[in-house]
Parts: C-alpha cells; structure tokens; sequence
C-alpha cells in the first residue's frame, strides 16, 4: 500500500490500527490470563479477580497437580505417542509421497485419487471404530497413533514439494548405480528439510493434541493422555483425586490448579511455535491451492 | 485387414511387456508405496465398506457375513425419530451459523490486515492470531470454562462488578450457540486469513495505482479491485465450506455437550457416537454417519456445478 495522506485516509488508518490491535488483544488475553492465574496464590486469586499479571506469585498450583502420578502419566503417554506417532507418520508420508511424486511410476494417479477421494468421503466413527477393535488395537497405545497415521493433507503438501526437486538430480544418481531408496534418502530427503521439518510440527501438534482416538480406544484411565485428564479436571471438574492423601494440606482454589493444568498440557505447543510459525504458512498454501 | 491387426497385437504386446519392464524397475518404489497404501485400504476403505452394517442389523460376533440383512430399516427409522429430527436440526443451525458468522471474519481481516503497513504490527498480529488454531479443541474449551464459570470465572465477575446478573454460560442452553460460534472464530479466524492474504498478495499493484489516479478512497479500492480480485478464492473456500456442512467438530461440541444443553447441543456426530459406541447400536449410527457423508459429497458436487455455472473455476 502506498500511503495515503488524505483525512479520510488517515483516518481510516487509525481506525483499522485500533480495532486490530484489540482483535489481537482478544486473542491474547485469555493465554495471558490463564497463565497468570496459574502462577498465584490462592489469597490473591480470591481478593483481586481480574488477574493479568500477578504480584504474589506462587508455584503452588503446580506442586499441588505435580504431587501424585496422575499427571506424569498422561504427560509421558502424550510424549511417548507424540515421539512415536511422529516418526511413523513422517516416515510412511515421505515414503508414500516420494512413490507419487515419481511420474515414471504406473498407477500412480488411481493412488492418488484414492487417497483425494478419502478427503471427500468416509466410513465414519462407527465402522472404523469396528476395524480399530477388530485389529485388537482397543486400550493399546498402537490405536492412538495408527488409524490416524496419514494425513492426506500432509502427503499431498510432500508429494508437491518432492515433485518440484529437479529431475535431473536424481536421474544423475540413479546413472551413479544409486537405489531408489538411496535416492530418497540422500538426495530428495535431504534437500526437502524445511517441507519435512513444517510436517513433522504438524504432525507433533495433532498427535499432543490427540483426544478422540483416545476416547474412542481407550477405556483404561491409566493410559489416558494429557487432552483426556484435562477435560476430566476442567470440563467435568473431576479426576484429580489427590485431595485423600493431602489432607494435611490446604489446596489452593481450585481455579488456579484447572489453569496450571492448562497450562501444562498447552507449554509443548507454545514451544514449538515458533518453529512452527515460519513455515506453515506456505505449506498450508501449496496444500489448499491445488496445482 | 488381418495384416493390420497382427500389426497393431504386436504393438499391444510391445506396450505391455514395456510396462512390465517399467513396473518391475520401479519394483522398489512400490514397496515404498506400500505401507501407506495400505494405511489408507486398512484404515479407509476398510471403513467404507464397513458401511454396509447400515443394512443389516449387526451383531459384532456374527461379524458382516453373518449378520441379518434389513434393507432400509435403519434409514426409515431415521426418518421418523423425533430425536433425530431434532439432531439434524441442531446440526444445520450450527453449520448456518457458521456461514453467517465465521466465514466471513477471515475475509474482513485479511482486508484489514491488508491496509497495514507495519511489517512488524503485521507479523507479530498474525504471529498471535494464528496461534489458538494450535491448540486442540480440549484446551480452547478448557480455557473458556475456567474464564466464564459461575464461581471465580473472570467473565462473570466483570459482569458482577458492573452490577449485573451473573450468566450460567456453561449450563444454560440458550449459552450454547453463542459460546460455541465465538470460539470457533476465537481459534480459526486468524488462520483462515492465510489464505486470503496470499491471493491478496497476487493482485497486480498497478491496479491500486490507476484507482487512485481516478480518485478512489481506500474503501473504493477494496470493494471495486480487492474483493473482485479474490473472488475465486471466496467461492473455492465457500464450496468446501458447505461440503463439510455436517462436519462441526466431533470434539468440539462433544466438550461443550452437557445434560443441560443436549436439546441445542446434540448434533449428528455426537448422536453417532452415543447411539453407536455407547449404547452399541452400531448399525442404526452406522447408517446415520453414511447419510452425512453422503449428504456432504452431494453438497460438494452440487455447489461445484453451480460455481461453475456461474464462470468460476471450482474445486475441480
């Protein structure tokens, strides 16, 4: 945009600046809250309500959900699937999308439509919950990762990328007596860092962020992750059976524990966003507009 | 006439043992395409086929061989259910909600974010709005509960503070659609801007500036060279919008679902999940998950014909 000095102009400026920045305000401020009100003493939680930054911080909250396994336990299961979950999808994404993107390869466009085609229409909840139990996959840790473990998505963003590699870089290895899966892995693999290190973030995300193949599969709460336990804190208000064995302490109110669980089950996101934010945009761009 | 056909099998059995040199060459490359077609036959397909359990009744240990073949049974029951009336209802409220009050948000900011010339305010507002579309449905609704609960709730004790009523937003079923749309566009506004913000960045620069030669304002530039410049963009997004016309989010709403609010709250795929898994009517839920994706494909291919008609480009 070029500037534009007259009043109306400005004016226009101003106000399209203002309603912005609280847009983003809005966006922001629930975070910043929950945060806050994660790191405050009960005292001051009870006697000032609007908290955004807090003057009496405390960890309290956090010793109090830390105190017994539970939330350990979620939190090395989200993990444990996350790492897990990763490295499986992105290895049968990369090896799938490399097969399509190679255009000497017969069949490739049926595959292809097959996999656009589940984009567009699907068995649903329930047969493909009767697949999961009949694969005896019910309460294992396999059903939180597998039945999810290609997004069509993500392998059509790859294959894109893949195809744009020039041609003849692998044609030149290939007359070097280098395999296909040689030329994968040491040519195109290495020159797609950035398409493979924007999928494995989104793949991360939605795999810390699994919640309904855990309520689908899992029937067993010991092996919930951390999505399931902090509905089961916040959204029903329950779980969190710790107050038995602390009767001898007070519990802080239980706002601010609701917010650190919160918080706890968000940190790995916010860690990785940054990453994350210089990437996505262009990928999610070559995945909508289709070339 | 016989010379020529012999010609044309030797050139028909060149072909193919052509492509049998090709396939077996690339031998390698389907073993690499075999884990993740299989995914898709075992995890997608599968299911698809699956569906058959919608004519039938069902029984898991009988299996689909074994079970008993109903015809439309379970369809015509849906039809007729006064609860299920309800479900589609709730559903299709919802879904227009959406198209009322979400779609256009990204639209509206992408144009504004457009008039920014900051690249730093730029950044950093699009840094913070893309940012609750990485959070999972849990956490969005988590969040809500802890802001607007009757106890402690910093939203009710604004309202309290402002000598106000508080509002049971959690409970109350008249709370449902507005808390549901507002974090819908809470978590997906920011990012369904990207989008638009690309194709923005496409129009030709010099259009702006033939604009202001005749004079015309910011807003003029908008509506006469913005918005027609990302016309297709609108009717594509538009399009795959309605095709999901009965997907709004399992989770989502699942979270939001209480005793309270199932008269509002109760939407199909959460009737798919109670009836199905819960009360183990798998083949009435079944059906009912096959009439959505149908309706949804139908949609789809029908808004396309349309969009078409009218001189875009549609999905496909």
């Amino acid at each position: 945009m070029v500037e534009d000095k007259t009043l109306g102009g400005r004016m226009f400026g101003i106000i399209n600046y203002l309603l912005l920045t609280i847009i983003g305000l809005i966006t922001l401020i629930p975070f910043v809250h929950v945060v806050a009100g994660s790191f405050t003493t009960s005292a001051e939680m009870a006697a000032k309500k609007f908290v955004i930054i807090p003057t009496d911080w405390s960890i309290e909250a956090y010793r109090f959900i830390f105190s017994t396994n539970t939330i350990f336990k979620a939190m090395g299961v989200s993990i444990g699937t996350t790492l897990m979950g990763t490295i499986i999808s992105m290895f049968i994404t990369a090896l799938m999308a490399y097969g399509l993107s190679r255009k000497d390869v017969d069949g490739r466009k049926v595959i292809m439509f097959l996999v656009v085609f589940t984009m567009l229409f699907h068995g649903g909840l329930v047969p493909t919950f009767l697949v999961v139990k009949e694969l005896g996959m019910i309460d294992t840790y396999a059903s939180l990762i597998l039945p999810t473990a290609i997004s069509a998505f993500n392998l059509i963003i790859l294959k894109n990328f893949f195809q744009n590699i020039p041609e003849g870089l692998e044609e030149s290895a290939k007359i070097d007596g280098c395999s296909d899966f040689g030329i994968l892995f040491r040519i195109v693999l290495p020159l797609s860092m950035p398409a493979i290190a924007t999928i494995s973030l989104f793949y991360a995300v939605t795999y810390w962020n699994t919640y309904l193949s855990a309520i689908l599969y899992l029937n067993e709460s010991a092996k919930w992750p951390i999505q399931v336990l902090l509905r089961q804190i916040v959204v029903l208000a329950s779980g969190m059976d710790v107050s038995a064995d602390l009767d001898s302490v007070t519990p802080p109110p239980a706002q601010s524990i609701k917010m650190a669980v919160i918080v706890v089950a968000t940190l790995p996101i916010l860690c990785v966003y940054p990453f994350l934010q210089k990437h996505f945009a262009k990928g999610a761009m070559i995945g909508s507009i289709k070339g | 006439m016989q010379e020529v056909n012999a010609a044309q099998r030797v050139v028909a059995r060149k072909q193919s043992s052509e492509m049998g040199r090709r396939i077996w060459k690339n031998k390698w490359i389907y073993v690499m395409l075999l884990p993740g077609v299989l995914y898709f036959l075992v995890f997608k397909y599968i299911p698809m086929y699956g569906l058959i359990i919608s004519f039938q009744n069902y029984k898991p240990f009988k299996g689909i061989s074994g079970s008993e073949w109903v015809g439309f049974e379970h369809f015509q029951r849906l039809f007729t259910e006064p609860d299920f009336l309800n479900i589609l209802s709730n559903t299709l409220i919802l879904f227009g909600m959406n198209l009322l009050f979400y779609f256009p948000v990204p639209i509206l900011l992408a144009l504004m974010l457009n008039e920014v010339k900051g690249d730093l305010f730029k950044k950093t507002f699009q840094t913070i709005v893309y940012l609750p579309h990485f959070m999972s449905w849990v956490i969005i609704v988590s969040i809500s509960f802890v802001m607007l609960t009757m106890d402690g709730g910093i939203i009710n004790d604004i309202i309290e503070y402002f000598g106000f009523e508080k509002i049971n937003f959690l409970l109350a079923p008249e709370w449902f659609r507005p808390t549901y749309i507002l974090q819908v566009i809470w978590r997906e506004a920011g990012w369904g801007t990207i989008i638009y913000l690309a194709a923005i960045a496409s129009i030709d620069p010099g259009l702006y500036e033939a604009a202001r030669m005749d004079g015309a304002g910011r807003i003029r530039q908008m509506w006469h060279i913005t918005l027609p410049a990302i016309r297709s963009v609108i009717i594509v997004l538009l399009i795959l919008k309605i095709g999901d016309v009965l997907e709004l989010g399992f989770e989502h709403v699942y979270l939001l679902l209480n005793s309270m609010n199932r008269n509002v709250a109760e939407i199909i795929d959460t009737y798919v999940y109670t009836a199905g898994l819960k009360q183990g009517q798998f083949s009435y839920s079944a059906a009912i998950g096959l009439f959505k994706s149908f309706i949804g494909l139908a949609l789809v291919m029908i808004v396309n014909r349309i969009a078409k008609k009218m001189g875009e480009e549609g999905v496909y």
